[in-house]
C-alpha cells in the first residue's frame, strides 16, 4: 500500500505521519510512507489546509489528523 | 485551576474518541440510533459539568485566595493571586466551551470551500466575505502559505486574498472569548468589528494598488487538483473538535502564562505615571508609538490579553491598548518570513504598511469614541 503523507512538516503533519506507523506496525502492514513536502506537490491533491493522507492514490483527509479507527480502516486490506 | 475544568475535559476528552473508535468497529451490532443516543447523552453530561464548572468559579477563586492564601483582598499580591485564580480558570473553561463549537461549525466551512464561494463574488462583495470568513478560520503557519496559493489559484484578487490574510490571524474565537471574559462582551465585539475594519480596508487598498507582479511567479504556475470532498459524520466532527480543543489548550497554556508573567512584571514594575505619560491620553502620539514597538513582536492573541489587561490597568486607553493587541497578532517577523515564500519584499513592505496604518487609524478612533 503506498500512503503519501502531505505536509510541509507542522506539528499535525509529524502527528498524523506517527500515528499511520503505529496503526501499520500494529496490523503488521508493510506501507510505503512517502511525505510530500513540496507545495506544488501537495495542492494538485486540491488541499489548502494541511495535513493531507493520501491512500492509494485516493485523497482521505485533509487539514485534519483522522482518528486511529479511520486509519486503521482505511489501511485494513479489503 | 485544575478542579473546575477538569471533569468536563475528561467528560468530553474521554468520551467522545471512544464512540469514535467503536463507530467503524460495532457498527453491524450496534444500530445507528442507540449509538446517536449515547453521542447525545455524553455530549448533555459534558454541557451540565462545564455549566456547573462555570457557575462555581468565583466561589472557588475566593476561596483559595483568601481562605486558603489568606492574603488580603486589597493587597497587591491579593489582586495578581486573583486574577490568577479567578481569570485564568476562566479564561480556560471558555476557551474548553467555545472551541469544541466554532471547530465543529468551521469543520463545514473548509477553505477549499470558501475559495469557490467567494471567487463567485464582485470586489467588494469578495473582501467582505474574505475577511468574514478569515474570522473564522484559524490563522496556522503552515496553512498560510498553501491558502495563499488555492485563492490566487481559483482566480481571486489579491486584495480579497489579503483581506483574508489580515483577518485571520487578528480575529479569531480565542481573542473573542478571552477580550469577553475579562473586559465584557461589548469590548469584544469592537475588537472583532474593528479587526474586520482593518482587514476589508487593508484588502482593499492593497487591491488598487495592483501588485500582482509583487507575486512570486512560481505562484501563478500552481496548477490545483479538484479535491474530492470527504464527507464526514457529526461524529467525526466532534471527535475533530475535542482533538483540536486539547491541542489550542496544549499551545495556548505557555503565552498565556507568559503573558501573565509579563503583565505581572508591567503591574509590579512599570511606574503608572511614567506608563501613563508616555502611552495615556496626554501623549497624541501613543497609538502610533505602542503600534511601532508592537509591529516585531509576536504572540498569539491568547498571550497578549495579560499585558493588555495590566496595560489598561496602568491607564493606557482601550483604544491604544486595541491597537497595540492588534499590531502584535497581525503583523509579525515570523509570519513575515513565511509570507516571503510566495510574495516579494515590495509587497511585504506594502502589506506592514497598510494594515500598520489602519491599526493607528482605529486606535485614534477608538480612543475618541470611548
Amino acid at each position: 500500500m503506498n500512503v503519501k503523507i502531505l505536509g510541509t512538516g507542522c506539528a499535525n503533519c509529524r502527528r498524523l505521519e506517527g500515528l499511520v506507523k503505529e496503526v501499520a506496525s500494529e496490523a503488521g502492514l508493510q506501507l510505503d510512507i512517502e511525505k510530500v513536502t513540496e507545495i506544488p506537490a501537495i495542492m494538485s491533491y486540491g488541499i489548502m489546509h494541511t495535513p493531507g493522507l493520501v491512500i492509494d492514490g485516493e485523497l482521505k483527509a485533509s487539514g485534519r489528523v483522522p482518528a486511529r479507527a479511520e486509519i486503521t480502516e482505511w489501511l485494513s486490506p479489503r | 485551576m485544575r478542579a473546575p475544568s477538569k471533569p468536563y475535559a475528561t467528560a468530553r476528552a474521554g468520551g467522545i474518541p471512544v464512540s469514535a473508535g467503536q463507530a467503524g468497529a460495532d457498527l453491524p451490532l450496534d444500530p445507528k440510533g442507540t449509538r446517536q443516543r449515547w453521542l447525545g447523552l455524553k455530549i448533555a453530561v459534558a454541557v451540565a459539568l462545564w455549566v456547573g464548572a462555570y457557575g462555581q468559579l468565583g466561589r472557588f477563586a475566593g476561596w483559595l485566595t483568601y481562605d486558603v492564601f489568606d492574603l488580603g483582598r486589597h493587597t497587591h499580591l491579593g489582586s495578581s493571586v486573583d486574577f490568577f485564580v479567578t481569570d485564568v480558570p476562566k479564561i480556560f473553561l471558555l476557551l474548553a466551551g467555545i472551541i469544541p463549537v466554532v471547530s465543529v461549525i468551521r469543520s463545514f466551512i473548509p477553505p477549499e470551500k470558501v475559495r469557490k464561494v467567494v471567487a463567485g463574488k464582485g470586489e467588494l462583495a469578495g473582501t467582505v466575505l474574505a475577511a468574514l470568513l478569515g474570522t473564522v478560520t484559524p490563522f496556522c503557519s503552515c496553512s498560510a502559505v498553501p491558502m495563499f496559493i488555492g485563492f490566487l489559484e481559483s482566480g481571486l484578487p489579491l486584495g480579497v486574498t489579503f483581506a483574508f490574510l489580515i483577518a485571520s490571524p487578528v480575529v479569531n474565537e480565542v481573542a473573542l472569548v478571552m477580550l469577553a471574559g475579562l473586559f465584557g462582551v461589548k469590548i469584544a465585539l469592537l475588537y472583532v468589528g474593528l479587526g474586520l475594519v482593518v482587514a476589508i480596508v487593508g484588502g482593499t487598498v492593497i487591491g488598487r494598488l495592483h501588485l500582482e507582479s509583487q507575486v512570486e511567479d512560481y505562484v501563478y504556475k500552481i496548477k490545483m487538483g479538484e479535491a474530492l470532498t470527504t464527507h464526514l459524520t457529526f461524529e467525526q466532527r466532534l471527535a475533530d473538535a475535542v482533538s483540536y480543543t486539547k491541542d489550542i489548550l496544549r499551545r495556548v497554556f505557555p503565552w498565556v502564562l507568559g503573558g501573565i508573567v509579563f503583565g505581572a512584571a508591567i503591574h509590579g514594575y512599570a511606574p503608572t505615571a511614567f506608563v501613563a505619560h508616555y502611552a495615556g491620553r496626554g501623549n497624541p502620539l501613543a497609538v502610533p508609538m505602542v503600534v511601532i514597538i508592537a509591529i516585531p513582536l509576536y504572540s498569539n492573541a491568547a498571550g497578549t490579553i495579560p499585558i493588555v489587561q495590566a496595560l489598561i490597568q496602568k491607564g493606557l486607553p482601550m483604544g491604544t491598548t486595541l491597537a497595540f493587541m492588534m499590531a502584535i497578532t497581525a503583523i509579525s517577523t515570523p509570519e513575515m518570513v513565511i509570507l516571503r515564500k510566495v510574495i516579494k519584499p515590495k509587497l511585504i513592505a506594502v502589506f506592514i504598511t497598510v494594515v500598520t496604518l489602519a491599526i493607528i487609524m482605529i486606535g485614534y478612533v477608538f480612543n475618541a469614541v470611548l
